[in-house]
This record gives C-alpha cells, sequence and structure tokens, in this order.
C-alpha cells in the first residue's frame, strides 16, 4: 500500500539526514577533492569523534556538539600530523598514487582497532535534551536528533564554503588545487597550505563524529559503511565543490531513506555504493563537476 | 630457475603436504595452516592485479565470498563435490573479475580502488537479502566424510596446499613471460605501454580474470572450512586488508613476496589469536602495513636485494 504520509515522511528525514551527510563528506571533499590527498581514513577519523564526544557526555555530561567544536584544535594538530608523515613519505617522492591509498586503508584500520581494544565493539551513545523529542507539522514527524545535526552540518557547510571563497587561506587552498606550480612561482608555499587545508578535513570530522553518536548509537567499525558514502557524495559532488557536495549529500540521504522506508533498511546501504559505482563508470566527473 | 625444475619444486610441495597431512600432530595445526595457505592463495592473486598490473583492489572480499557463496549455492542445490565447487567458484569470481577488467577504461588509480571497495559492499547486500544462501543469518553447511586422510581438516589442509602450489605457479608463469613484461610496463606508464603496441586492454582483462579466478578459488572451500557461512565474515574487510599488506610486506614484483609476505602474517596473525586476541592480530597488520609502505616500499625482498648490492 503506498501512502503519501510515508513518502512525506521519507523524504523529510533523508533531507535531515542528507545535511548530515554533507557534514561528514566535507573534510574528504576538501582532502581528496580539492588536494588529490586519498584520505580514505576519514571516517575512521569521524568515528574518533564520536567516542570523543561519548567520553566527555558520559563522564562529565558535555553536550556531544559542544565536545565537537572545543576538539577541533586537537584533531586540526593531528590532521597537520598525519599530512606531515603522508608527505615526507609519499609526496616528496613523486608516489604518493597506489602507495598513499595503502598508507591511509592502513591508518583507517589501526584507529578502527585501537578503538575496538579501548572501548570494545558494544553500541555507545549520548544522552543531550534534545535527543528523544520531535515535533510534528501536518502528519511529518521532525526529530531533533535529527534536525539538530542537520542544521550544525549546514552552518559547517556554509562555513567552509565562506572560508574557501573569502579568506586567503581559503583562496591559497584553491590556488593549490588549480596549479601547484603557479603558486610556488608565486612565493607561496604549497605544502603548509595543505597542512592547513588537512589539519581542517581532520577538524571537521571531529564535529561530524559528534553529529553521528548525536544521530546514533556506535561501533568502531561503523565507518566501513562511511567510506562509500563520502566517497560517493564527494564524486557526485563534483571533487571538491562545496556547493555540490551539498546536494550530492542531500541526494543520497533522500535515496537511501526511500530505500529503507519502501524496501527495508537491509537495502539502503547498497544505495551509497551502487550510486558511487554508477558515478563512477558513467561520470566520474560527478553531477556537479568543476 | 628452469620451468622443469620449476615443475619439480611445485610437485615436491605437494607431496610435503600429503605427507604432513598424514601426520599425526595436534589437528589445530592444520587449522592455522589452512588459514595461512588460503592467505597464500589469497595474496598470490591479488598480486597478479595489485603488484604486477599496479591496480591496487580493495575489493577481495567480493571475489572469496562469491567463490564461497557459489559453494554454498551449490552444495544447496546439488551437494556437488569439492572440485566441482573449487572450479565453479573460481568461474563465477573469474566473471567479476573480467567485468572490473571493463572497469579499468574508465577508471585508473584511486578511483579504481574505491570502485572496487564499493562493489564488495554492494555484492554483501545482494547476499544479505538472498535468503536461499542463508541470507544475513547465515547457513550451516554439512560436510560430507572426509574422502582422505580420516578428518576433514586435514582433508582440506591438503586441498589447500595444492590450491596454493597452483596459484603461485600461475604467478610464477605469468612473471616469465611477455605477459609478465607487458603487465610491468603498463604499470609503470600505461600510455607509454600503449603506444609502444602493448596490448593493455587485453593485459589487464587477463590479469583482472585470473586474479579473480584465484581468490574465488580460495573461497570455494571455505563453507566446508567454517561449515558456517554468514555475510560479515565472507565479506569481511580483514581480507582486503591481509591481501594489501601481504605482498606490500614481502615485495610486490616477484612471485615469492607474497608468499613470504603470507607466511610471516598469516603465521603471526595465527600466533596473536591464540596467545592475545583477535582484535590485536588486526593491529599488527595495519601497523606492520604502514610501516612497511612507509619505510620500505620495496617488501622484503626488495630489502633483501639492497643488502646484497651492497
Amino acid at each position: 500500500m503506498f501512502s503519501w504520509d510515508l513518502l512525506a515522511n521519507a523524504v523529510v528525514a533523508g533531507i535531515l539526514v542528507g545535511g548530515f551527510y554533507a557534514a561528514v563528506s566535507l573534510g574528504v571533499s576538501l582532502t581528496f577533492g580539492l588536494l588529490d590527498v586519498v584520505n580514505i581514513a576519514q571516517p575512521a577519523f569521524v568515528i574518533v569523534g564520536s567516542y570523543a564526544a561519548f567520553v566527555m557526555n558520559s563522564t562529565y555530561g558535555v553536550d556531544p556538539i559542544l565536545t565537537g567544536i572545543l576538539m577541533t584544535p586537537l584533531f586540526y594538530l593531528l590532521g597537520a600530523i598525519v599530512y606531515r608523515v603522508y608527505y615526507a613519505s609519499f609526496e616528496r617522492r613523486g608516489e604518493e598514487t597506489n602507495r598513499g591509498l595503502v598508507f591511509f586503508f592502513g591508518v583507517l584500520f589501526i584507529v578502527e582497532v585501537s578503538l575496538s581494544l579501548k572501548f570494545g565493539v558494544d553500541y555507545r551513545l549520548v544522552e543531550a535534551p534534545y535527543i528523544g523529542k520531535s515535533i510534528d507539522i501536518a502528519g511529518v514527524g521532525i526529530a531533533f536528533r535529527l534536525l539538530v545535526p542537520c542544521v550544525v552540518g549546514l552552518l559547517m557547510t556554509l562555513a567552509l564554503y565562506l572560508f574557501l571563497s573569502r579568506t586567503f587561506f581559503g583562496r591559497a587552498i584553491m590556488a593549490v588545487s588549480q596549479d601547484r606550480l603557479a603558486l610556488r612561482l608565486m612565493g607561496a608555499n604549497p605544502v603548509r597550505v595543505k597542512t592547513i587545508a588537512f589539519g581542517i578535513g581532520i577538524a571537521a570530522a571531529s564535529l561530524a563524529g559528534a553529529l553521528l553518536v548525536t544521530i546514533a548509537p556506535v561501533v568502531p567499525s561503523t565507518d566501513r559503511d562511511y567510506i562509500g558514502r563520502v566517497f560517493a557524495i564527494t564524486v557526485l559532488g563534483g571533487m571538491g565543490s562545496i556547493g555540490g557536495t551539498l546536494a550530492a549529500a542531500m541526494m543520497l540521504g533522500v535515496a537511501e531513506s526511500l530505500m529503507a522506508t519502501f524496501f527495508g533498511p537491509s537495502w539502503s546501504l547498497a544505495v551509497s555504493f551502487g550510486i558511487l559505482l554508477l558515478a563512477l563508470a558513467v561520470r566520474p566527473a560527478g553531477l556537479f563537476g568543476r | 630457475m628452469k620451468l622443469g625444475g620449476g615443475i619439480l619444486i611445485a610437485l615436491g610441495v605437494i607431496a610435503a603436504g600429503v605427507l604432513v597431512a598424514d601426520l599425526r600432530v595436534n589437528p589445530y595445526l592444520y587449522f592455522a595452516g589452512y588459514v595461512i595457505l588460503q592467505y597464500v592463495v589469497i595474496a598470490t592473486a591479488w598480486n597478479i592485479l595489485g603488484g604486477y598490473a599496479g591496480y591496487v583492489n580493495f575489493g577481495t572480499p567480493a571475489f572469496f565470498a562469491l567463490g564461497a557463496y557459489t559453494a554454498v549455492f551449490l552444495i544447496q542445490w546439488a551437494r556437488a563435490p569439492l572440485y566441482v565447487l573449487i572450479i565453479a567458484g573460481g568461474l563465477v569470481s573469474a566473471l567479476l573479475g573480467l567485468g572490473i577488467g571493463y572497469l579499468t577504461l574508465r577508471l585508473r588509480g584511486v578511483f579504481f580502488s574505491i570502485a572496487t571497495l564499493a562493489l564488495s559492499i554492494v555484492l554483501q547486500t545482494f547476499v544479505i537479502n538472498w535468503d536461499y544462501v542463508g541470507g544475513s543469518k547465515g547457513v550451516t553447511v554439512i560436510r560430507p566424510s572426509a574422502p582422505l586422510f580420516g578428518s576433514h581438516v586435514k582433508f582440506l589442509f591438503a586441498v589447500m596446499v595444492c590450491l596454493a602450489v597452483l596459484a603461485v605457479t600461475a604467478a610464477w608463469l605469468i612473471e616469465r613471460s611477455w605477459v609478465g613484461r607487458g603487465l610491468s610496463a603498463l604499470r609503470d606508464n600505461e600510455e607509454a605501454a600503449e603506444c609502444m603496441g602493448v596490448p593493455t586492454l587485453r593485459l589487464k582483462l587477463f590479469a583482472t580474470t585470473i586474479s579473480g579466478f584465484l581468490l574465488g578459488v580460495a573461497g570455494a572451500p571455505f563453507p566446508y572450512y567454517v561449515t558456517y557461512v554468514e555475510p560479515s565474515s565472507a565479506f569481511n574487510l580483514d581480507y582486503a586488508i591481509n591481501a594489501l599488506a601481504m605482498p606490500m610486506i614481502g615485495g610486490t614484483t616477484t612471485w615469492i613476496g607474497p608468499v613470504i609476505g603470507a607466511v610471516l602474517l598469516g603465521t603471526a596473525q595465527q600466533v596473536a589469536t591464540v596467545t592475545i586476541s583477535s582484535e590485536l592480530n588486526l593491529l599488527i597488520v595495519g601497523v606492520v602495513l604502514v610501516a612497511f609502505v612507509v619505510l620500505a616500499p620495496e617488501g622484503l625482498v626488495g630489502l633483501a636485494r639492497r643488502l646484497r648490492g651492497r
């Protein structure tokens, strides 16, 4: 039986989740989309953000999103260190593609297994006043645990967009992505710019992780589900276009939500990876290519 | 090494394997030995595409599980004998390999790797929703009585010895022939190789198909080995990282590299699983992989060569 109510609810939930997906994907859009660093470990850093939020919430009762914001400097530092190691080991020698990919795949596993050694494989969740509440508009339920991450995700997207288009460092990042040699001729240091950009990408994971644990409980291996989503969104969004990332995230959120509502949740994971495969095979430049 | 010598060694290894299977030692050793030999097959198969041709495949679980689930299907449907399962599992995975071979026309480097990872998850979703082979709950497989050695684990151990020899022989033959030289040419520079008249598409299709076939072959006896198959164990991402790490540790340019890597890392993992914990063994793989890719990208074989060169 087809129900319009069901459809409306699914679409609204999809859009809300899409805003959150945008938050998760921003880091990869920045590092992989713009700077060609295959940061396949990003979802693992997102889960680290979730666990940071969980620890602060369960021991001190701190709001998860506040933790996500407070942790960004630490994550920025972590990102800068990871990029420096990556640069010294691969980029400087000009062997970044395959070995860099293997490097980040290894980092993904190290982070994930370290988390499961420390916290076990139980589902962890956080408590906040807005989790569990919802409002009802014309038969469409809007859960606050989805609405809050969506709003934060949209704000993050806006902030990154303004940063890249208005500030000096943001423009420098765009310049590196366009022409590294020209930047060097202008007297700027592309490695320094890329370190900053990578730090920001990982810092975004801190907040995205806090949003993730607000939406649903996490285990260390949750990162595996997000590899496909994040890369599907980045590729569909046109590799580094911030607006495209948001649009692709919304599309994927709605597609997954419709699939889960009408065919069952066990199919929804295939949506993101299926879309990714199709996008790669048919139009690698993405829907919103630069 | 001459061709005749190679065949002699291969037969010798098989004979030794059969003799070992006939010994009366702790049965656990056969359990562990099976896993290590299975990784010899997987690492060698991965290396034909990843090492020789330079296409990093993250989709090892897809091929392995496709072999395993083809076997489950044939067991459910016709109680087919083991050799049929192995051949069929290999052929079905080879078809998938051919498919990703055509994918290489459009996708290179990172995009190819991400696509193979996506492929693995999509296949897993299909299997989860396919009740005939157990769906998400998994399926229990009943072993027939062991045809040899009086114990099924010993029998499967001997079978895996033969499959490992098969895989390594295939890699050895490819490496010695013009196919191997063509693959390494396209690994170094695909455009230049194409311009020099190397049939890059045919070679890539060959590499993906053979690699897929051997991965499927490795997965086909899996249902009888574990007797309980479920999607999350058959499609485990652990296979992807092991398939990657073992050749990287041993060295990706020669046939012996993946064998060394699989034996060392496989043994270390078995020991760590028994003595410490199964989670720690994945941590070992991750750390060793990152250490090698950063510090010794040529692997142990490369290190040995560098030492001998001095």
